[in-house]
């Protein structure tokens, strides 16, 4: 009823091949962009912007990135982290050998570097395959992380052996350094995360896209219809390296502010291939879904534990409930009961914890990160099991519903 | 240049052998515990495809839960059972938790998922025992501390007898879990379902009942390889580290074989010794540590892409 596709003819190949060929995904497109553009930059917090909006978009960025090499080409990469880090020192450089350059520019080229890094360790894909390519990919990731602590060039030799963003202007006010703003930032990488978005959306669904889907599917099989693997290989690990250099480069310039060698450490690497996995693989939509739920998800477990931004737990506890509610009917309308159940348990552990800090209860930070990291893990864990081809796949679903609501079939 | 790198570090080791050999002794039972990691990795992926990236965590665990226990007041050789306890119920709780909901997914989930029981793990051991770094119960449990020193070639070799012990456990553990591979009926039943899942369903063997022992071996090994490497390093996550050492092994030695896991374990643990103090350390800065396994296996793989003693790939349309 709300979703009726049925009726809306193409009638001609440019429809058939428009990019949201269904009215109803174009409006939720528009009104996603319309709050991302508009909403969010006015009403949100400079708390907002720096924990939540700007991140996310970096995330999803970089995570769309892997996507692209792990969902559509099926080469699986854990350097990521290292690949963002090519990015964001290849960017430092850029912005401190020429002071003129216009930082945009610059953070847009500093993928250019990443992607020919990412090229020359993805030649080994065209002999090793599988997990063995995973191991020889985190070669990748300790050797690039080693090189940025030892190369002093990379950091112009300065005593702290950190990137230190400098104040760039644009337009007459500053875009990165201490003193951007947090707007100002955020329009940037939004309008860069766009950019990179629409670009990925449109070179998976020609005709690169499916020679990656088709080496993904069955290399063999591929290479037999006349598709070039070495071409595909290479230009899925070129692209994909690409977009998370550029995601590196804006994860420092536009977020960080300063960065160490080992912030490119391999838990970077894993963070976003939790987003890449739990968004679902193979699809572009699910990167931002899973950046939302990674990012999100200690932020607002932090919130709860009512340590950071509230002290008044009926907030954290209407928050928390509002969460799992939205969670479960994600999954009831999905699945099946089984998400009913977490969720009712998540509820009335926040109750429990809720009372427990109104009778003056606290438990120290240290332990709440401890305890955050194993929720996380959990969560990985739990979310695999109710939906292992990630949320992509659960609004999928949920649209299907949707089209045939209120029919059962 | 070239001196530097062709003939002076072999004319070091020439001039020196008695360092040499400490270097070797060293790379020698660094390469023990990562072969030792190697291979519980090795059983879990033989008997089940799954890529168990938490063997690593799974150390730490081990080593944190005796440790704590014993913090607890709890004697050491009852901590060490307890801590085989925990192992044991840990397996079975992977097994029905994470294991069975997921059989028959992708590897990539089912290696995601391990992720997953990685941070779990961390965060719960941290959570239970906390975050910071305890020394292991090495007196307790009767392990020798001393040294001996030698003197061949008129130089010093120092031989650590915690490290000679490891040495000597590890060797016995291995040998033990050959025989339990090769003259038992589970041991060989382990086999089986390394070969072909399949057929060894169709003749009885139990899928969960295997999978359950094969995680509770590799609790086993964890809890061994943790009391040598939070001896001579202190229990607490940072030894994470090692877990990742565990890779290249299995990606030299091919990740279904057991002696791969060993042969892979001491090369590597060897080689990247001897890179570091004659290569690494004047050349390149220090600390290659962190990559030339990796970098080592790479080359390997160009040429041999399924290790030196994995299975063939035989790949058909």
């Amino acid at each position: 009823m709300l979703y009726r596709t049925a009726g809306q003819f193409k009638t001609s190949y440019n429809a058939d091949q428009a990019l949201f060929p269904v009215k109803q995904d174009a409006f939720l497109l528009g009104i996603i962009l319309i709050l991302a553009w508009v909403v969010f930059p006015l009403t949100a917090s400079e708390f907002t912007f720096q924990t939540l909006l700007i991140p996310i978009l970096i995330y999803a960025l970089a995570a769309m990135g892997l996507n692209i090499l792990t969902g559509f080409a099926g080469q699986l990469s854990l350097g990521t982290g290292a690949f963002m880090g090519v990015g964001a020192y290849a960017c430092y450089k850029m912005v401190t050998l020429f002071p003129w350059m216009n930082p945009i520019v610059a953070i847009l080229l500093s993928g250019v570097f990443s992607a020919g890094i990412g090229v020359a360790f993805g030649i080994p894909s065209l002999r090793i395959k599988g997990f063995y390519l995973a191991i020889a990919t985190l070669a990748a990731q300790f050797f690039l992380v080693w090189l940025f602590e030892k190369w002093a060039w990379l950091y112009n030799y300065n005593a702290s052996g950190a990137i230190q963003v400098p104040n760039l202007e644009m337009f007459g006010m500053f875009i990165t350094g201490p003193q951007a703003a947090s707007v100002t930032e955020y329009y940037i990488v939004l309008f860069v995360v766009s950019l990179l978005t629409l670009l990925c959306i449109n070179l998976t669904r020609g005709n690169l896209g499916r020679t990656w889907k088709a080496t993904r599917d069955m290399d063999i099989a591929a290479e037999l219809i006349g598709i070039n693997l070495m071409k595909s290989k290479l230009t899925a690990f070129a692209v994909s390296s690409y977009v998370v250099g550029v995601s590196g480069a804006l994860y420092v310039f536009m977020w960080k502010g300063a960065a160490e060698p080992n912030v490119f450490d391999i838990p970077l690497s894993f963070q976003v291939l939790f987003i890449a996995i739990i968004g679902g693989l193979g699809s572009i939509m699910g990167n931002y879904l899973g950046a939302i739920l990674i990012v999100g998800l200690p932020v607002v477990l932090n919130v709860i534990a009512g340590t950071q931004v509230f002290e008044m737990s009926g907030i954290s506890a209407i928050l928390a409930i509002a969460l799992a509610a939205a969670v479960g009917f994600l999954f009831w309308v999905a699945r099946n009961g089984w998400g009913i159940g977490a969720v009712i348990g998540f509820v009335v552990l926040t109750l429990i914890y809720g009372y427990a800090q109104t009778q003056g209860f606290r438990i120290d930070s240290a332990l709440i990160e401890h305890i955050n990291v194993m929720i996380i893990g959990a969560l990985i864990i739990f979310f695999l099991i109710i939906e292992p081809h990630g949320l992509n796949q659960l609004w999928r679903l949920i649209r299907e519903k949707l089209i045939i609501w209120p029919f059962p079939h | 240049m070239l001196n530097d790198i062709f003939i002076a570090p072999f004319s070091d080791m020439i001039s020196a052998p008695d360092f040499l050999m400490q270097v070797l002794w060293e790379g020698l039972v660094s390469g023990i515990l990562y072969a030792l990691i190697a291979l519980g990795f090795v059983l879990i992926f033989r008997s089940s495809r799954i890529f168990n990236f938490a063997q690593g965590i799974m150390v730490v665990f081990a080593a944190l839960t005796l440790v704590g226990l014993f913090a607890m007041g709890i004697p050491a050789w009852i901590s060490v059972g307890l801590t085989l306890g925990v192992m044991f119920v840990l397996a079975v709780a992977i097994e029905r938790v994470v294991l069975r909901p997921l059989v028959g997914q992708p590897d990539i989930i089912l290696f995601m998922a391990t992720i997953g029981i990685t941070l779990f793990l961390i965060g719960f051991g941290e959570t239970i025992f906390g975050g910071e770094n305890k020394v292991m119960i090495t007196e307790e449990l009767g392990i020798p501390t001393g040294d001996t020193v030698l003197e061949p070639f008129g130089g010093l070799l120092i031989l650590q007898h915690l490290d000679i012990t490891v040495v000597v456990v590890a060797t016995l553990l291995v040998l033990a879990l050959l025989a339990f591979l090769n003259y038992t009926q589970m041991g060989r039943a382990i086999r089986a379902l390394g070969d072909d899942h399949q057929a060894a369903l169709s003749v009885g063997i139990s899928l969960q009942t295997i999978w359950v022992l094969v995680w509770f071996i590799a609790g086993i090994i964890a809890l061994v390889t943790g009391i040598a490497w939070g001896a001579r390093a202190g229990v607490s996550f940072a030894l994470e580290v090692i877990a990742y050492k565990a890779l290249p092994v299995l990606m030299l030695g091919g990740l279904e074989s057991i002696t791969g896991a060993i042969v892979g374990g001491l090369m590597i643990g060897i080689l990247e010794k001897l890179f570091e103090i004659y290569w690494g350390q004047p050349l390149l800065g220090g600390n290659t540590e962190t990559w030339f396994a990796f970098v080592l296996a790479l080359i390997v793989l160009l040429f041999r892409p399924q290790g030196l003693f994995g299975e063939r790939i035989i790949e058909r349309v």
